[in-house]
């Protein structure tokens, strides 16, 4: 199983969304799209062509963006708004609290460039940050996919979920390999059955822990490799009977090691079954300029750290 | 033609019933209410096309934002003297398990409110929102907006105000209580707004003043208004009201902000209210 999942190039996430945005847009005349000045990096310059009154450039005004949101929804409509993953969150997070979680508006706040991967624009913008903030939101669902198929798939499915979604992707290009794949909110995607050890891993991550899983193997150690793309609400069934299943349990993300897809992991598992657990995650700094795999292995997110994880937690047994 | 006695009387009895609902909950927040009560009373019975049976959607009718939600006392008033809730509701005001919160919100399922507020600066932005939805779906009714004048220091109101004359957003009346009073003194001493108007002017919106404890002024101020809508221009009514209007102690000072008044007050409140339609 682990074998069959191979690279067939690479595309960013984004392009993904931008993909998603084509599909469901043409499906559902009740998509309207808004962009603080980032039409081009969110790739939404199709749906600008096709659908220009349904499209609104807000300028560079996050607050303002999500406020119209909030309103659009009241009449119906299905609003994405577009923007980095920075501005999208901690910029405008008392906007998001009152106008559109508080008041269960159903907006879906995309937000790529997330995480280290943004490379060399810097720690300003590469949040770390953003889905524990999304998180502690109720009624917020939050989703990290993990590659352009996935990304498309999420972008397309949320618009059939009611209520409000941060959508989380990122800048770079990246493998593609979950093309015939399928793609559930709130479910999580087993991608390969093991018996040693569970990884746990969100988006960038997912291909990382991958290339773990098969560099495990070599070596003998057997990997369950769970992607999960919905981090709220988290499948905690999937987490469980893993996490029983293999005993010990890493989980990889590219996100402060506080607040993310690690913690509520952990969660789950400190209630129902406790289990050693290694993160795979950033130590709560900030980043700094640099390549996206550079700055992967520079703050502990590299192929290499994903097994090291492994082995420790196996030890931990 | 609006009947002014009539809509005066549903304000008298929206001031006896913004005072009772704060003097039972010892908690809220009657002088801002009070001074908007006017501008509440002409929108809800005579101004606004709107439904008490209350679509979320707003479709087919005008739809009321309230930026200020701490004013919450009279909007809950008048939408309950609309019939969107029972008025006898109005006693659960601020209690615990009850939909009329200290500051409005959809979360309690309350007819009449479209999104919460009380974190200042964010209605005009989603009246925004449903004003383009309108656009968008060919309906030709009207979204209203209230903020505070304090609240005008926030910077997404700008955002805002940017946006909707630059987007010809036409279809948007908003409007903003001058009573010159923030929690912490007059905004002659925290932040002088100058001449407000003016600067909505200069960002592109069509300008009205009104006295908005006047309600003949009020009334024809809101017609004039509609009459300016689907002409290219956001509609800015600059109105100038006395915070605590109705109730001698609590005119012309921001004490009456957030605090509620004492049984002994409260009589003394209720005494230069006449109780027109019956309270709760």
């Amino acid at each position: 199983m682990l074998d069959n999942i191979q690279s067939t190039g690479k595309k960013a996430t984004r392009d993904g969304f931008g993909a998603g945005i084509d599909a469901i847009s043409a499906e559902n005349d009740q998509v309207v799209v808004l962009t603080a000045d980032l039409a081009g990096s969110l790739k939404i310059q199709n749906f600008i062509d096709n659908y220009p009154e349904r499209y609104f450039q807000v300028g560079i005004a996050e607050a303002n963006m999500m406020g119209i949101a909030a309103g659009l929804a009241n009449a119906g409509k299905i609003p994405y708004t577009t923007t980095f993953a920075n501005f999208s969150t901690g910029r405008v997070y008392d906007q998001i609290r009152q106008s559109i979680a508080y008041s269960h508006k159903n907006v879906k706040i995309c937000a790529s460039h997330a995480g280290l991967t943004l490379g060399e624009d810097g720690a300003t913008h590469q949040i770390l940050e953003d889905i524990g903030m999304m998180r502690m939101l109720p009624g917020m669902t939050v989703i990290n996919p993990c590659d352009y198929h996935q990304t498309k798939a999420a972008a397309i499915a949320i618009a059939k979920h009611h209520g409000p979604v941060y959508l989380r992707f990122g800048r770079p290009g990246w493998p593609m390999f979950t093309e015939d794949m399928p793609f559930e909110i709130g479910k999580a995607l087993t991608m390969a059955e093991g018996t040693d050890v569970s990884i746990f891993a969100t988006g960038h991550m997912v291909w990382q822990a991958v290339e773990a899983a098969k560099e495990l193997a070599k070596e003998g150690i057997s990997v369950e490799l769970i992607n999960i793309h919905t981090i709220k609400p988290l499948d905690e069934e999937a987490v469980l009977a893993s996490a029983r299943k293999t005993g010990c349990m890493v989980t990889c993300e590219e996100h402060n090691r506080y607040g993310g897809l690690g913690e509520a992991i952990a969660q789950v598992l400190t209630a129902n079954h406790p289990t050693p657990q290694e993160f795979v995650a950033v130590n709560d700094t900030f980043g700094e300029s640099g390549k996206p795999a550079d700055l992967l292995d520079k703050y502990g997110l590299s192929v290499v750290d994903v097994v090291a994880a492994a082995k420790r937690a196996v030890a931990r047994k | 033609m609006a009947d002014i006695q009539k809509l005066e009387q549903i304000a008298s009895q929206v001031r006896r019933d913004i005072i009772r609902q704060v003097s039972d909950a010892q908690s809220g927040h009657p002088g801002g209410s009070l001074g908007c009560t006017d501008l509440i009373v002409a929108l809800y019975f005579d101004a606004m096309e709107h439904d008490p049976s209350f679509n979320m959607d707003g479709k087919g009718e005008d739809m009321f934002y309230l930026s200020n939600g701490h004013i919450s006392p009279v909007w809950y008033s008048v939408l309950a003297r609309s019939g969107y809730f029972p008025v006898s509701e109005l006693a659960t005001f601020r209690q615990i398990n009850s939909r009329l919160q200290g500051h409005p919100t959809t979360h309690e399922g309350l007819p009449g409110v479209r999104t919460a507020s009380g974190s200042l600066g964010q209605g005009m932005s989603v009246a925004i929102g449903a004003a383009l939805a309108k656009r968008l779906d060919n309906d030709n009714h009207l979204v209203y907006c209230l903020m505070g004048d304090g609240e005008q220091e926030e910077g997404q109101i700008w955002e805002a105000v940017m946006f909707a004359a630059h987007n010809k957003v036409d279809n948007l009346i908003a409007v903003c209580d001058r009573n010159n009073q923030q929690i912490d003194g007059s905004l002659d001493e925290v932040m002088d707004l100058g001449d407000l108007g003016k600067k909505y002017a200069e960002f592109g919106w069509e300008v009205l003043r009104m006295d908005g404890n006047n309600m003949a002024e009020v009334v024809d101020t809101l017609a004039k208004a509609k009459s300016m809508a689907g002409q290219g221009k956001p509609i800015f009514i600059d109105m100038k009201t006395e915070m605590g209007k109705g109730v001698d102690y609590m005119e012309g000072t921001h004490k009456w902000h957030g605090k509620a008044p004492d049984a002994e007050l409260t009589a003394k409140a209720l005494d230069q209210l006449e109780e027109t339609l019956g309270d709760y």
